[in-house]
């Protein structure tokens, strides 16, 4: 009861579903025999993972852009990152068993003749050590970044411009073979995680499970951020940025933090991903990648809370279902879906729902009030008089 | 923020180390009296100076101090301060001095300066050139709006500022003295001196029966009231208000001129106002800026009989 009232009964609806989905999908795949009704077949298991990883990626956009009002074009970035270190690891524990059977050099250095690991390669052979840096590295970026940003008062479309510029730093640097992390190809050919086979699907059941929890765990932070003093502050610093500094307040600050936060969420989704799809490369910084989490958070309705997660969930089923049939109009379904959105559902689907939802009521409330008046009025007049 | 103790300890320890200065004259002559025995004592007498800038910078710090006793006992003090925009003189060398628990009224014409001139008190704006201090010895222009409003400066703005998402419970509590670090916030909970603190205020600004009501959907006179009410939560030494009857209806003026001066008798107030029916009903000292500067003072009789002012506001 105390609970569903600290966050709301839709927030522990949706946590719940999730991690049903969590403990249900890994049952129904691995425990169910094929020809039953409700079997998932394994290779639906990393597909949904994939989308439960974005579903994150959409709610740290969330995050910063349906409650401070700061709109990255560049989450992407913080999402490779995460991804790039976890790929570090897997990269580390292929040991011996890559094609050229160098026990402490991924194969790309060996091709590249190189005589020994970069520094910076070093501790990623420890999963705790890669986990720090999942979250540091991130969370560093978006610190930095956010500190020099805000701090300069840069808003509105310049500061989604300088996050698009970022990505495309970042995708540029990546590209690059010297820079040590695959350059074009990426990291891929993973082995294991924790000793246990990438490919087997009880692996993917317990990633696809690991994703589902990171993924309720957000639900519930965002949602306790979102509704302390210090949400209601964030949207403050989204409506009118510089009454909250007249009343004393930082709003640099409370979009530091917001961003910080929102960087290390898409960093953990990131880190969540790459073992499902069993690859990053630098096509993850893509600039078009950033838009699309946009894309994502408006359909279901930024600042909604649980909008970003159905919108990440619909969007990308429907590109599955759509690339299926055709491949080369997926990039117009999308402008086009966010021209529609924008247009007809600028609130997105929860947004809109929510909108339909509070007018009914205030509507009701107004005939209430007008019963009220009529039978009141007679006894409200002497009130004034006295 | 720090400059300013660090300010205020100097000042304090300069007051111990002179302690005659200090002590003989009360008032103003002060600096007049003091100023010959100091600059005696360095061309007089066969003083070596370490270096001739020394003489110079014993005498700027007389100066300053003779300046500084002039503006101890002021709340706002503002000379010669000039800011032109693109070449234009927004404000034009303007001199101001408000009392500790003044109330002042502030006319003028469109584009007098009325507003620019918050805007620097407040922060948003930096002045090219001139003093502008808080409490004697804040000097403003070297802090931000932040910082000024943690100081105990508040302002309404001409155009109504609500957060419209909010209810007006959370205006005010979002206003409320008290710490402002964003950590501080996230674990912050609602306590029972909060809610009596939000309860005052809303039966102050009679809002109490809108409290659950979104800000953006009050009338426009409930958000010049909210506006006020945010200003009251912040509870500052000095309240700037700009046009608070703007678009309000006879009574609502009236009711506001009582708030205002209700809040008046705890705190100073700087009204800015075209409406001369309000400025009357306030019945406080007048200033009128023209162009950016002072055209003249007094009691609203005095000033609206100025001829300056008359050719002011007849010449438009
Ligand atoms: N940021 C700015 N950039 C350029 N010009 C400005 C700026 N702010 C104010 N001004 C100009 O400075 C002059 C003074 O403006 P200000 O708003 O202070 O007048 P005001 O006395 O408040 O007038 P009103 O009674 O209409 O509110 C105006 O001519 C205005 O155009
Ligand atoms: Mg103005």
């Amino acid at each position: 009861m105390l609970l569903a009232r600290f966050l709301g009964p839709r927030v522990w609806i949706l946590v719940a579903v999730i991690l049903a989905a969590a403990i249900l999908v890994p049952l129904a795949n691995l425990a169910l025999p094929p020809d039953h009704a409700l079997h998932v077949p394994s290779y639906l298991v990393p597909l949904w993972g994939k989308y439960v990883c974005y579903a994150l990626l959409a709610l740290s956009l969330d995050l910063v852009w349906g409650y401070v009002g700061i709109l990255s074009l560049g989450h992407g970035a913080f999402f490779a990152l995460g991804g790039y270190a976890m790929g570090m690891y897997l990269m580390r524990q292929i040991g011996s068993r890559g094609v050229y059977g160098n026990p402490v050099l991924p194969d790309f250095m060996v091709f590249l003749n190189w005589k020994e690991l970069p520094w910076y390669w070093l501790g990623f052979d420890q999963f705790w050590f890669a986990c720090l840096m999942v979250v540091l590295v991130p969370g560093l970026l978006a610190f930095v970044f956010g500190f020099f940003a805000f701090r300069s008062r840069v808003t509105g479309v310049y500061l989604s411009i300088i996050t698009q510029a970022m990505t495309y730093a970042l995708l540029l640097a990546f590209f690059r073979n010297d820079m040590g992390f695959g350059g074009n190809n990426g990291l891929t050919d993973f082995k294991d995680i924790l000793g246990f086979p990438i490919q087997a699907a009880s692996t993917r059941a317990g990633l696809f499970a690991a994703s589902c929890i990171a993924l309720a765990i957000a639900v519930l932070l965002v949602g306790w951020i979102t509704r302390s003093k210090l949400g209601k502050l964030m949207i403050a610093v989204r409506d009118a940025e510089s009454r909250t500094r007249f009343i004393g307040w930082r709003p640099q600050y409370v979009k530091l933090f917001a961003f910080t936060v929102s960087g290390i969420m898409a960093g953990i989704a990131g880190a969540l991903y790459v073992p499902q799809v069993g690859i990053i490369n630098p096509g993850e910084f893509a600039p078009v990648n950033s838009i699309e989490v946009v894309v994502w958070a408006a359909v279901g309705g930024r600042g909604t809370l649980i909008g970003p997660v159905i919108g990440a969930l619909l969007v990308n089923y429907g590109k599955t279902v759509f690339t299926a049939a055709a491949p080369e109009f997926w990039l117009f379904m999308l402008g086009g879906l966010f021209v529609f959105v924008t247009l007809v559902l600028p609130r997105g689907i929860v947004g809109t729902i929510d909108h339909g939802w509070d007018a009914l009521r205030s509507i009701r409330r107004a005939k209430d009030a007008e019963k009220d008046e009529s039978g009141g009025d007679a006894q409200a007049v002497p009130g004034p008089a006295e | 923020m720090s400059d300013s103790i660090i300010q205020k300890v100097a000042d304090e320890f300069r007051a111990l180390s002179e302690p005659q200065g200090n002590a003989r004259p009360p008032a103003g002559p002060a600096p007049a009296a003091a100023e010959p025995v100091g600059n005696g004592a360095v061309h007089g007498e066969p003083f070596v100076s370490p270096h001739p800038y020394a003489t110079v910078l014993h005498d700027r710090r007389l100066a300053a101090e003779a300046q500084g006793l002039a503006r101890r006992d002021t709340l706002l003090y503002l000379n010669g301060v000039t800011k032109s925009f693109d070449g234009f003189k927004a404000i034009n060398n303007l001199s101001l001095v408000i009392q500790k628990g003044e109330m002042r009224a502030i006319i003028g014409p469109n584009g007098a300066g009325k507003t620019t001139m918050m805007d620097i008190i407040t922060g948003k704006t930096r002045p090219d050139k001139g003093e502008v201090f808080f409490a004697g010895d804040v000097d403003l222009t070297h802090h931000d709006e932040a910082a000024i409003a943690s100081m105990g400066i508040g302002r309404k703005f001409q155009k109504p500022t609500v957060f419209e998402s909010h209810t007006v419970e959370d205006n005010i509590r979002l206003s409320l003295a008290g710490p402002r670090s964003v950590l501080g916030a996230l674990v912050h909970r609602k306590d029972r001196a909060e809610r009596d603190r939000i309860e005052t205020i809303l039966e102050t600004t009679r809002l109490t029966a809108r409290r659950k009501t979104y800000a953006a959907n009050l009338s426009h006179g409930q958000k010049q009231w909210l506006e006020i009410g945010m200003l009251l939560a912040q509870d500052p030494e000095l309240l700037l208000v700009d046009e608070p009857v703007a678009g309000m209806t006879d009574a609502e003026t009236e009711e506001t001129a009582r708030l205002l001066r209700e809040i008046a008798q705890h705190h100073s107030v700087v009204v800015v106002e075209h409406d001369m029916h309000f400025v009357r009903a306030l019945g406080v000292k007048v200033t009128c800026l023209h162009e950016g500067s002072v055209l003249s003072e007094g009691t609203l009789d005095k000033v609206s009989n100025d001829p300056k002012v008359i050719e002011v506001y007849l010449g438009r």
